[in-house]
């Protein structure tokens, strides 16, 4: 396709090509308004003040004689100001009285309108003027011509002709100019656009689209597409951490599976074998259970949940979570309190909800208990609070918590601290919890509370 | 306290059943066909959604094994048939899809069970022997009986050999899952779903923890042990 068959093709063009066409078409109306109004009203002015002329001088010849008309025709053949053609020819054609040198041509009948040119001598040269009359037979063959020198007029109603045909002229030269010279800035801009989504769709991510800062249509659409193209980035840099971190964190199981298969190989006995395999098959579940958690902290993420969402009563939904794990905690030698005030509302995938709540017990059960020789005993509270407009469930602990520094890391998927690798655990949880944060559009929240470690649910109450 | 502990092979069902398993994946069918059969158990076997809905119409099975991705005719929409025809055989489906929204869909359609791959075969075994009894209509239970073990499920009471046994609402509602299915083992998935209604995996067994109370509860204080462990699959509550 060729850069301007492109170039018509622009919406900017269609639109200039339409809008130009109306304007055209109302400078026309407009125009055609104004001719209409003085050189047609006017010309018919003019013819009606002849007949009146012709009716006035008829009457005066049949209550007189044609001397006196020829008179009266003479008077005002005199008057020069109007520009009147008056004359009066006897039948022969010979001039009894009046402005014109003879008969005009195309007289023919007894009345009826004439156009004619006749010669106005304006003081210093003779000029070829157009005259426009009504004559007439009277009784006795004379005949009455009466009539306005129509020159100016004429002249004027061809300039306002011209003017019209030059407006419009003018109008669309402009006009299609303008348009192939806006479609023309307004495809240069989207050039940019595609330009750059081709760069992108090459490999360079990080190109963006150019953004003027006049925040108009264009500026804004390169906007967004530039926010799609970070949120894109950054998850495809999530993608890439995952499948790093999955890829390391999943070879250590499978190493620890082969090595215990190769050594029930070597070993040869049938109990070795049974153990082996019953330990294989514990070791593929975690994996298996690994891979669940990556799937549904994927899902969660990209808000492709379908999970219901509902209107909760977020108390009645960490009860239930309070009682499914105070054994534990007691069975671990704690305790484990729950208060919450009844009746606080978000709008909540019950199951997704439930899911992070025990997420962040199962941490405090882990990661609070106290260590060999440490004199105290493990305190976990769960507790559900309306905080402005916000609903806050907090699972607190009087552990050592998550040293400052780690607080945005352990959000990672996989990311484990250290010190507690020895712990069984997969270092999803978290990340699954602040998947069901943002998923129900509120975050998690790491703090010190009055006993040790906080972490807390923040979510938006619903109405 | 001891834990009695029973060995899953040691746990057949009493009474063989007849199971119709819709999976398209032949080695996946095949091991869940030879499994089965090793249960004791008849198993027929279609590839497709076509032959599934043919043969199940027969209503001579027990319970059908669908799978959710067939050819020819998507597993939901053969358990939809089939409920439309009035045939009622319990339906337990797979899916490798696995989230609980497809959960829902899947019970909507007519099935009685979900399980999402993959799945540990002692959970299949379980969930299927579990549908295959609620197939037999039985007279509304006002009381489980196992052994000297009653719980009465008006009163909201539970004795063992005459003695009361106070349960909190949860162990009640325990009890009387495992109750109802005396003589089949329960996984603690199944725990979870139906007692506590949640169908994620917690990351600790929680479930462990209010079985071993309910023991207590049960068990301790007598002679012979009703509540068992089975190894690798979960509980069952039996008569010794």
């Amino acid at each position: 396709m060729s850069p301007n068959a492109n170039l018509l093709r622009t919406s900017t063009f269609r639109l200039a090509t339409a809008y130009l066409l109306l304007f055209v078409l109302s400078v026309g109306a407009i125009l055609g308004y104004i001719y209409w109004n003085t050189a047609v009203l006017l010309e018919r002015q003019t013819d009606e003040t002849i007949r009146a002329e012709i009716r006035g001088l008829n009457e005066q010849y049949r209550f007189g004689r044609i001397t006196v008309l020829a008179k009266v025709v003479e008077q005002r053949s005199l008057r020069n100001s109007e520009r009147g053609i008056y004359s009066i020819f006897d039948h022969t054609g010979r001039r009894l009285a009046g402005n014109l040198q003879g008969v005009p041509a195309g007289v023919d009948g007894t009345s009826g309108w004439l156009e004619f040119p006749y010669e106005v001598f304006d003081g210093n040269s003779i000029k070829q003027h157009s005259g426009r009359a009504f004559y007439t037979r009277l009784n006795g063959g004379y005949l009455l011509v009466v009539g306005r020198d129509v020159e100016e007029r004429r002249q004027f109603a061809s300039l306002i002709r011209r003017s019209v045909f030059i407006a419009i002229g003018m109008a669309l030269v402009f006009g299609l100019g303008g348009g192939v010279f806006m479609s023309r800035n307004f495809l240069r801009r989207i050039d940019v656009i595609s330009d750059t989504s081709k760069a992108i769709m090459a490999g360079g991510l990080s190109e963006r689209m150019p953004v003027r800062g006049t925040n108009d249509e264009i500026d804004r659409l390169s906007g967004n597409l530039n926010n799609m193209l970070d949120q894109i980035e950054r998850l495809m840099t999530g993608m890439r951490e995952v499948s790093d971190n999955v890829a390391h964190d999943l070879k250590t199981p499978l190493t620890r599976l082969k090595a215990r298969v190769e050594a029930a190989l070597r070993q040869d006995t049938k109990g070795a074998y049974k153990e082996a395999l019953v330990e294989t098959i514990s070791e593929a579940d975690q994996l298996l259970a690994t891979f669940n958690a990556l799937l549904s902290i994927a899902r969660t993420e990209a808000g492709q949940t379908s999970e219901q969402m509902e209107p909760l009563d977020v108390s009645e939904v960490a009860e239930e979570i309070a009682e499914l794990y105070q054994p534990l905690a007691e069975d671990a030698g704690g305790t484990f309190e729950f208060s919450g005030t009844p009746g606080l509302s978000v709008t909540a995938s019950r199951q997704l909800l439930a899911q992070a709540i025990s997420n962040l017990i199962d941490n405090a059960l882990k990661y609070a208990r106290p260590g060999d020789g440490e004199d105290r005993t493990l305190e976990i509270a769960l507790l559900v609070q309306q905080v402005k407009d916000k609903v806050e469930v907090t699972v607190a602990d009087n552990g050592p918590g998550i040293p400052k520094a780690d607080r945005e890391r352990v959000l990672q998927r996989f990311v484990r601290l250290d010190s507690s690798r020895s712990e069984p655990g997969s270092g999803l949880g978290l990340s699954l919890v602040a998947g069901v944060a943002r998923l129900h559009g509120g975050e998690l929240v790491f703090r010190d509370g009055k006993v040790g470690f906080e972490a807390c649910l923040v979510l938006p109450a619903s109405a | 306290m001891t834990e009695h502990v029973l060995a899953f092979e040691t746990f057949k069902y009493n009474g063989s059943m007849r199971i119709l398993v819709i999976e398209d994946d032949q080695q996946a069918a095949g091991f869940l066909i030879k499994g089965l059969r090793e249960e004791g158990h008849i198993v027929d076997h279609a590839a497709d959604g076509e032959d599934g809905l043919v043969l199940a119409r027969e209503g001579v099975h027990d319970v059908l094994v669908v799978d959710r991705m067939l050819p020819k005719r998507d597993g939901l929409s053969v358990i939809e048939a089939l409920r439309a025809e009035d045939v009622s055989t319990p339906v337990l489906i797979l899916s490798a899809l696995g989230e609980v929204d497809d959960r829902v869909t899947g019970l909507r359609a007519g099935g009685d069970d979900y399980l999402s791959k993959p799945y540990a075969f002692s959970e299949l075994v379980a969930r299927v022997e579990v549908l295959a009894r609620r197939s037999k209509p039985e007279a509304a239970q006002t009381k489980l009986v196992v052994g000297d073990l009653e719980l009465d499920l008006l009163a909201r009471t539970c004795t063992r050999a005459g003695q009361d046994i106070t349960l909190q609402a949860r162990e009640f509602r325990l009890l009387e899952y495992l109750l109802k299915h005396a003589g089949q083992v329960v996984t603690r998935t199944m725990l979870l779903e139906n007692v506590w209604d949640y169908h994620f995996d917690p990351q600790t067994n929680v479930i462990d923890v209010h079985i071993s109370r309910l023991r207590s509860k049960i068990d301790k204080d007598f002679e012979t042990p009703l509540l068992h462990t089975v190894r690798g699959a979960g509980y069952s509550i039996r008569e010794p």
